[in-house]
């Protein structure tokens, strides 16, 4: 009799934990105006968990008199509908165009909930969706579990053209850059001086760099810092009306590239690599630490092969 | 990460003194130690030493090329150094016989799950120091094929060596090494084992190190070698072969 009383409290106990974890696959999506029509889904400057479902990305949108343009759908599917609730919660225009900044997995594994049709990226991206979206998705799976449940690849509908498109009576600048990754698409509104820049800038956040090219995202950088923007709304960290995004990403990037040279050129191991401790002002960023030592996975060993290749060797036969 | 395996390495070196009779409790709590015990070192004594560091990340971001570094120099006499990782399909990395090196080495290998990675040097009495840390990864590492033998571009390249060397801070040597290998293991589909079997660094007919490799080193290995103060090589030969028999036979200067 106890031992049955045992199994149907454990049978209950589990039962109570599957229900409390579904009512809490709630992402608490609360969008944040930051300028005329533009709204931002802030995400947490965190790594991905199973506790946030991956809600570490920001999306954004603008209410046009011609509908909603979204840019960026999120890490599942999940996140995608109840992104889509939360813009209906703001407006009842429908969501007539959804830009794809880039092809991370946080960015656009939401697409399911909106039309394929509708959705957009620059070719680069709907290559690395295709070439890359499944591995991330599994991925995702690992790294978040059951938050990700029914996500699957969604591959942008449409091709963009770089330039300007006019939706309602917001002129868009759309600007094909890179150094995040090989594609990365930030969109500056001429009409409110918003610019969604991406990833190619974080706030208050560590960048991420498994696809990064370190001088081609500094020289995109120096181009998105050239624009007449008034509010920058980073890939990651909170919208803002001053500079931090930029100064804070520039810096960050240099201080990782002269790292990694120096390192590679003074003959360091990538053990002692990772041991190193951050100066202050980068150690101050979210997730500081674990970015510097996946960065260091990703781009320590090319500098270290450039740094043998200066070295004296001979070959005899 | 260091400092815990240290710890933890200290603490059973305690307990390992204490009760020299029984073979002592792993402090990395591995289900396979004993198995590893069976197969490394049957009948020999064995310590667990916090003078044999193993030096890895927490978490591995690429599976296929897991930074792992060694350092039994602070243990005297060391004449042999065997490293291994408990959970890996293929449980043995490397070896090395430190000569006029240092006993230290770092390279990089493939792991297929979590696992503990450990470094056991042999003294010149007879029992084998054991270090370890667990290094933890989402798997895959070893039953994905090499990009080397998915592209017909290294077969020119097969074994060519870059290398370099640095003086140490305080004084002494570091040797950098890389050589173009696909190191396949054998476990993917349809790709034969093909790796570097042993690599020499010699000084002249002075031996500086000996190393053994097995199929989880990671492709194009590179490898860290610290020679000690008055080693002064002013060229250092490199030579070796793989499991095809094609040779490596290089030279580095400063
Ligand atoms: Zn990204």
């Amino acid at each position: 009799m106890k031992r049955f009383l045992r199994i149907v409290c454990t049978a209950s106990l589990m039962l109570v934990t599957a229900l409390l974890a579904a009512a809490d696959f709630d992402y608490d999506l609360s969008p944040r105006k930051v300028a005329e029509d533009t709204w931002v889904v802030v995400g947490r400057n965190e790594d991905f968990s199973f506790e946030n479902g991956g809600n570490i990305v920001n999306s954004a949108f603008i209410v046009t008199e011609e509908g909603v343009v979204l840019i960026d759908t999120g890490p599942s599917r999940r996140f995608g509908e109840q992104l889509r609730k939360a813009i209906a919660r703001i407006t009842d225009k429908p969501v007539v165009r959804v830009l794809i900044t880039h092809h991370h997995p946080d960015h656009f594994l939401g697409n399911q909930a909106f039309p394929a049709a509708s959705i957009a990226a620059l070719p680069g991206t709907l290559e690395g969706i295709r070439r890359d979206g499944e591995s991330f998705n599994e991925n995702m799976y690992r790294l978040t579990g059951d938050w990700m449940l029914g996500t699957e690849v969604t591959v942008p509908g449409q091709e963009l053209t770089p330039g300007p498109i006019t939706v309602g009576r917001h002129r868009l600048e759309l600007l094909a850059l890179d150094g995040h990754t090989g594609t990365d698409l930030a969109v500056f509104d001429d009409s409110t001086g918003v610019l969604f820049a991406g990833d190619l800038l974080f706030h208050d956040r560590a960048p991420t760099t498994p696809n990064a090219n370190i001088p081609r995202w500094l020289a995109s950088i120096e181009r998105l810092d050239a624009l007449p923007y008034k509010v920058l709304v980073p890939g990651h960290g909170a919208p803002t009306t001053g500079r931090a995004p930029i100064t804070q990403t520039r810096a960050w990037l240099q201080w990782l590239q002269a790292t990694i040279r120096s390192g590679a050129e003074n003959g360091r191991d990538l053990t002692e690599m990772l041991d190193l401790p951050l100066p202050p002002q980068q150690a101050r960023l979210a997730v500081s630490g674990a970015e510097y030592r996946r960065s260091l996975s990703h781009l320590y060993p090319a500098a270290e092969q450039a740094a043998l290749e200066h070295g004296g060797t001979g070959h005899e036969h | 990460m260091k400092l815990a395996s240290l710890l933890l390495a200290s603490v059973l070196l305690c307990c390992g003194h204490a009760r020299a009779d029984a073979p002592p409790t792993d402090p990395l709590e591995s289900a396979r130690w004993d198995d590893m015990r069976k197969s490394f070192f049957d009948g020999q004594q064995v310590v667990f030493d916090a003078r044999v560091q193993v030096t890895g990340p927490l978490t591995a971001e690429n599976p296929m090329n897991v930074p792992v570094a060694v350092n039994a120099s602070g243990l005297p006499g060391v004449r042999q150094v065997i490293v291994f990782a408990d959970f890996n399909p293929i449980v043995r990395i490397l070896d090395f016989t430190p000569g006029a090196a240092d006993a230290s080495l770092a390279f990089r290998i493939k792991l297929q799950q979590s696992s503990p990675v450990r470094a056991a040097a042999l003294t010149a009495d007879g029992v084998w120091h054991v270090g370890g840390t667990w290094i933890n990864t989402t798997g895959g590492g070893c039953t994905v094929p090499s990009t080397g033998s998915a592209s017909p571009e290294w077969q020119s390249r097969l074994n060519e060596v870059s290398g370099r060397m640095w003086p140490r801070e305080g004084a002494g040597e570091r040797v950098r090494l890389r050589i173009i290998h696909p190191m396949d293991t054998g476990l993917a589909p349809s790709v034969p084992a093909f790796h570097i079997e042993e690599l020499v660094l010699a000084d002249g007919d002075r031996e500086l190190m000996r190393i053994h490799t097995f199929e989880p080193v990671s492709e194009n290995p590179l490898f860290t070698v610290d020679l000690p103060p008055g080693a002064d090589p002013a060229r250092i030969r490199v030579s070796g072969r793989d499991n095809n028999g094609n040779r490596i036979n290089a030279w580095v200067t400063r």
